[in-house]
């Protein structure tokens, strides 16, 4: 199942995703989205078996409440990360069939932060773009032609999404529509695209 | 020491078994050294991380802390080396706690064999133990089975023979701190431009009785080129059916804010019914 994305700009960050759950090449929904969201500012991108991300996904909506509950403030994203890193591994011989993706703005720093992960939970930080899913062969061609560094916000937009429609055109297994968000200190935009439907 | 769960294993068994393929795992395809010297202890790495034939991480940490004095550099299955490293270090902190020593690079080896060989393999690390303790300067390599080496010069990871033909050719009983980061630089460099699986920049860790140097990418040979122009589209490019904003100020609609009065009478601590 196909692919969330995220990028890195200047004072903000990009986290989007296409929207297509399928069967191998059998399309079963065309509105799918992959993004969810833990706090004001911190996203969780999941690709992989549709089982799974939806699974990992109330996990983490479980273990984010409880940890708001007890610490009575919003989880960090470098928090998110570490907190998706361990619960994975503790499944290193079992794992959930999922590669995620952690995107958001540091509410102390002000920095933005991206990381993305293997299935048994090892982080990859990049100070640039993570991807992963079907796609992700044709988002690291497509991102690292058009990504720079520090994008503006709407610059930001318009290269996240023309790497993702790019890369998906290209995998038949991906695309129908993408969501894109853009998440800045004290703003987050919401985007639908226009993408092909076949 | 809480275990593993086996909860998906038969699930996914089964699920293998219709055809699904397995995750592909990200492995340090690697090129890690070590070299004692007079006086202390030099450990290096290079720093790609690769997923199959794609470059997943081009700027990865190999070198992982374990103790003040005792660093080790990880080869093998990325997410395995993090993980016992971070496990041995934590254990190894509580055993210098009990004891009240400082911790020794051969109990760090001991705990981490002991770890790897309970799990007959499956546990994907291979590492370069390094560091400096009461009783000198140790070098080992642990294999993910659980067999051990001690040697004055070592390497693993899919570079090591490129690694090693630079120790075997340059190596000398004697070595000062900079021949030694010379030494273990040039023999990741031979993985960086021999070996497929390992690239980029030369990470390297210095260890002697009373400092500890980690040389964060200590030489950069394989910078990208800046690009001469850029493909910054025009605001406006891609086609948008539908947008949502939520700000700060939206936020505040839903939920209150207060300024509570002083600090000192706002921690309460919670009465805890203690037997006896």
């Amino acid at each position: 199942m196909a692919n969330p994305m995220s990028i890195i700009g200047k004072n903000a960050v990009a986290i989007a995703c296409d929207l297509r759950l399928g069967l191998q090449a059998l399309t079963v929904s065309n509105d799918f989205p992959k993004i969810f969201q833990y706090g004001p500012d911190v996203f969780l991108g999941l690709t992989g078996l549709a089982t799974d991300v939806q699974t990992v996904s109330d996990l983490f909506r479980y273990k984010v409440n409880l940890y708001r509950l007890r610490e009575e403030r919003d989880i960090s994203p470098q928090t998110m990360a570490n907190l998706v890193s361990t619960s994975l591994y503790e499944k290193r011989f079992g794992p959930f069939f999922v590669n995620p993706v952690v995107a958001g703005i540091n509410r102390t720093t002000g920095e933005p932060f991206i990381c993305g992960f293997d299935s048994i939970g090892c982080i990859d930080f990049a100070k640039d773009f993570i991807v992963s899913g079907t796609s992700a062969d044709q988002l690291f061609g497509t991102c690292e032609a058009l990504w720079q560094p520090d994008l503006e916000a709407e610059d930001l937009f318009e290269t996240i999404s023309q790497a993702l429609l790019s890369a998906v055109d290209r995998d038949a297994l991906a695309g129908w529509g993408a969501h894109v968000y853009i998440v800045e200190k004290d703003k987050v935009t919401k985007r639908l695209l226009k993408g092909r439907q076949d | 020491m809480v275990g593993f769960d086996f909860s998906n294993y038969n699930r996914n068994a089964a699920l293998h078994a219709q055809g699904v393929p397995l995750p592909k795992a990200t492995s340090t395809g690697t090129t890690i050294v070590g070299c004692i010297f007079d006086g202390g202890v030099v450990i290096a790495a290079d720093t790609r991380a690769t997923s199959g034939p794609i470059v997943a991480d081009k700027n990865c940490e190999k070198l992982h802390y374990i103790a003040p004095q005792i660093w080790c550099a990880g080869a093998g299955t990325a997410a395995d080396t993090e993980f016992t490293t971070a496990l041995i270090s934590s254990n190894l902190q509580l055993h210098a706690l009990s004891t009240g020593r400082t911790p020794r690079v051969v109990t760090c080896m001991t705990m981490l064999k002991q770890h790897l060989f309970r799990y007959q393999g499956h546990i994907g690390a291979y590492l370069v133990v390094a560091g400096v303790d009461p009783t000198g300067v140790g070098l080992f390599t642990v294999h993910a089975h659980g067999s051990t080496d001690k040697l004055p010069y070592v390497t693993m990871g899919s570079g090591s023979m490129a690694a090693m033909a630079v120790f075997e050719a340059n190596w000398k009983g004697t070595l000062t701190r900079d021949d030694a980061v010379k030494l273990c630089s040039e023999a990741i460099l031979a993985g960086i431009f021999n070996d497929l699986g390992s690239g980029s920049n030369v990470d390297v860790c210095v260890i002697t009785e009373n400092k500890t140097t980690l040389l964060r990418n200590h030489i950069k040979p394989n910078e990208r080129a800046q690009k001469e122009r850029n493909y910054r589209f025009p605001r406006g490019t891609t086609a948008v059916l539908n947008e949502k904003i939520v700000t700060r100020e939206e936020l505040s609609k839903y939920v209150t804010v207060h300024e509570l009065s002083s600090d000192d009478d706002v921690v309460v601590v919670e009465k805890m019914d203690v037997d006896g």
